[in-house]
């Protein structure tokens, strides 16, 4: 469904120039849902970007990307491509325009891509994502984060996409309303078929939405392992098995043992 | 514990006037802190950051903090006048920020900053004070103390930016500090280097800490004693190694609807809120 081949992105020019992306390869199949892994800088969100098209004129992306058989060309979209992959941020609060209804938002996307029937869409969308018809007149500052968050996922469903990105969707929720929006998600997936990429730091919440991922590190795959893997504590790699350590929590003599990774 | 605690803190309530009525955020809460590690845990809007607050008198304008007893060691918080509380707002008890970014001074180098709290609390000289920031400096692990001693906040990073925190707070010798969300803006292990920091620091000069977090299974392996509030009240207290046996529903639900790297289930059980757990009068042992 998605492969990246080579991926090479580059911010800045001259002195100030980084190097994000280090020839990166990904294959994610139809219906996975596959995570990215890493700590900050590590270039994960840069992933997802150029996979999206939004780095155009902000980095230099070099390399190949396919979608579903489509080649990719540079940072250039087709129409398609945009309804059939769609992205929800991290933020709820700075994702969704504070000027505009839950109505305008969910049907803005629509009418860019002149789909039929658009309220009946707005109302269903909302509908699956678990929020009645009240919520359609509202702002964004009249609801909570995780119901934000949950406008996020229907405007991502309503032009009926093949691929969502995620971009660390419950990072910024309490962990009883990640609960919610991570079963909603998993809902979504089996109902509509949908292939996930998610990006996140945290390995327990790809280990349950996950079936396979790629911890990055410095802008390249350290390592690629199967959520079996994952689960089992069994990484090849120094640099996985340190995350997974300090992912279980404060242990004070397994911090003396950490390495830097450089 | 046969020592007298440190803090006691009994039917602390803050409550924040506004225009759609009196908001309660403190509850009721009561606890006593002794040379331990003590985590306060919460989701947001829980009140655990006012908690934290309060104690230092350091709740926002238009809000109302009231209590029964609120007591650093001999001191009566409640009826302490400002330049007693001055004295005791950092050389008494100290409090940690989530973020170093907006709580160190930008335009101040880290030395300087960390010597003003030194010299603010003791009579000594700049000579000493610049001796004692050094050595504090590497007393939180940090290389290469005399080039950050120079540097200015904008020119470390977010892990190191916590570790100066933390040595500018432990700089007066306090007896407690309050740490909210200190390293939740860090990464994972950058987070436990810096938390085994604090710890070492803690434990070597019989401290008290509060902890105040979100993050259940971090303070249940970090902290000795945790309490658990739920709509500014403390609905459950228990030593951290025994929080896999907690009763509260509340408690049972945060705990079951984490993701977990063991359990494989395809949907997690969520948390069902019951109005009953917000008693009128909240209290605890």
């Amino acid at each position: 469904m998605i492969e990246i081949s080579g991926l090479d992105i580059v911010f800045g020019h001259g002195k100030k120039q980084f190097h994000a992306v280090r020839g990166l390869g990904l294959r994610i199949e139809r219906g996975q849902s596959y995570g990215l892994v890493g700590e900050s800088g590590s270039g994960k969100t840069t992933v997802l970007r150029a996979l999206a098209g939004l780095l155009d004129g902000v980095a230099r992306v070099d390399g190949k990307m396919s979608v579903a058989g489509e080649t990719l060309q540079g940072q250039s979209r087709s129409r398609e491509f945009r309804r059939r992959v769609q992205m929800v941020f991290q933020d709820p609060f700075g994702s969704l325009h504070p000027r505009h209804t839950v109505d305008t938002i969910l049907s803005e996307p629509a009418r860019v891509h002149r789909l039929d029937r658009v309220e009946a869409r707005v109302v269903q969308a909302l509908e699956e994502v678990g929020l009645d018809a009240s919520f359609r007149f509202r702002y964004p500052h009249q609801i909570s984060g995780g119901q934000r968050q949950r406008v996020s996922v229907a405007r991502a469903l309503i032009t009926e996409p093949e691929i969502v990105l995620l971009d660390e969707p419950t990072s910024a929720l309490d962990v009883s309303v990640q609960a919610e929006v991570l079963n909603l998600l998993m809902r979504l997936k089996r109902d509509h078929g949908l292939t996930y990429v998610l990006v996140s730091h945290n390995l327990a919440v790809v280990a349950h939405m996950c079936e396979a991922l790629s911890v990055m590190q410095n802008g390249s795959v350290v390592e690629t392992l199967d959520v079996h893997q994952l689960r089992g504590h069994s990484p090849a790699m120094p640099y996985t098995r340190q995350l997974l350590t300090a992912s279980l929590g404060y242990d004070r003599a397994a911090i003396d043992a950490f390495e830097e990774f450089g | 514990m046969t020592e007298s605690p440190l803090l006691r803190v009994e039917d602390l309530h803050v409550s924040y006037d506004t225009p759609t009525g009196l908001v309660e955020a403190v509850r009721g809460v009561s606890f006593e802190l002794g040379r331990e590690k003590l985590g306060i845990v919460g989701e947001s809007g829980s009140g655990k950051s006012q908690t934290g607050r309060a104690i230092l008198g350091l709740t926002a304008t238009g809000g109302q903090r009231r209590a029964r007893r609120l007591e650093f060691r001999e001191t009566d918080l409640l009826n302490a006048d400002e330049r007693t509380l001055r004295h005791i707002r950092g050389g008494g008890i100290s409090m940690i920020m989530q973020d170093p970014k907006y709580s160190l001074n930008p335009v101040m180098s880290i030395g300087a900053q960390i010597e003003e709290a030194f010299l603010v609390h003791r009579d000594t000289t700049r000579q000493e004070a610049r001796e004692r920031t050094l050595a504090m400096l590497r007393a939180v692990k940090i290389r290469e103390a005399e080039r950050v001693y120079r540097a200015y906040p904008h020119e470390v990073s977010g892990g190191m930016g916590q570790r100066i925190m933390i040595a500018m707070m432990m700089i007066p010798e306090p007896d407690i500090i309050i740490a909210d969300e200190p390293t939740s803006a860090l990464d994972v292990t950058v987070q436990l280097q810096v938390l085994a920091v604090l710890d070492d620091m803690i434990s070597q000069r019989g401290m008290g800490l509060i902890f105040i977090s979100h993050d259940l299974n971090l303070v249940a392996s970090f902290c000795d004693r945790i309490l658990v509030m739920y709509g500014g009240q403390v609905v459950e207290q228990c030593r951290a190694a025994d929080l896999e046996q907690a009763r509260h529903p509340y408690t049972r639900g945060l705990l079951n609807c984490l993701p977990s790297l063991d359990r494989d289930q395809d949907e997690l059980p969520v948390l069902q809120r019951d109005p009953a757990w917000l008693k009128s009068n909240g209290s605890t042992a």
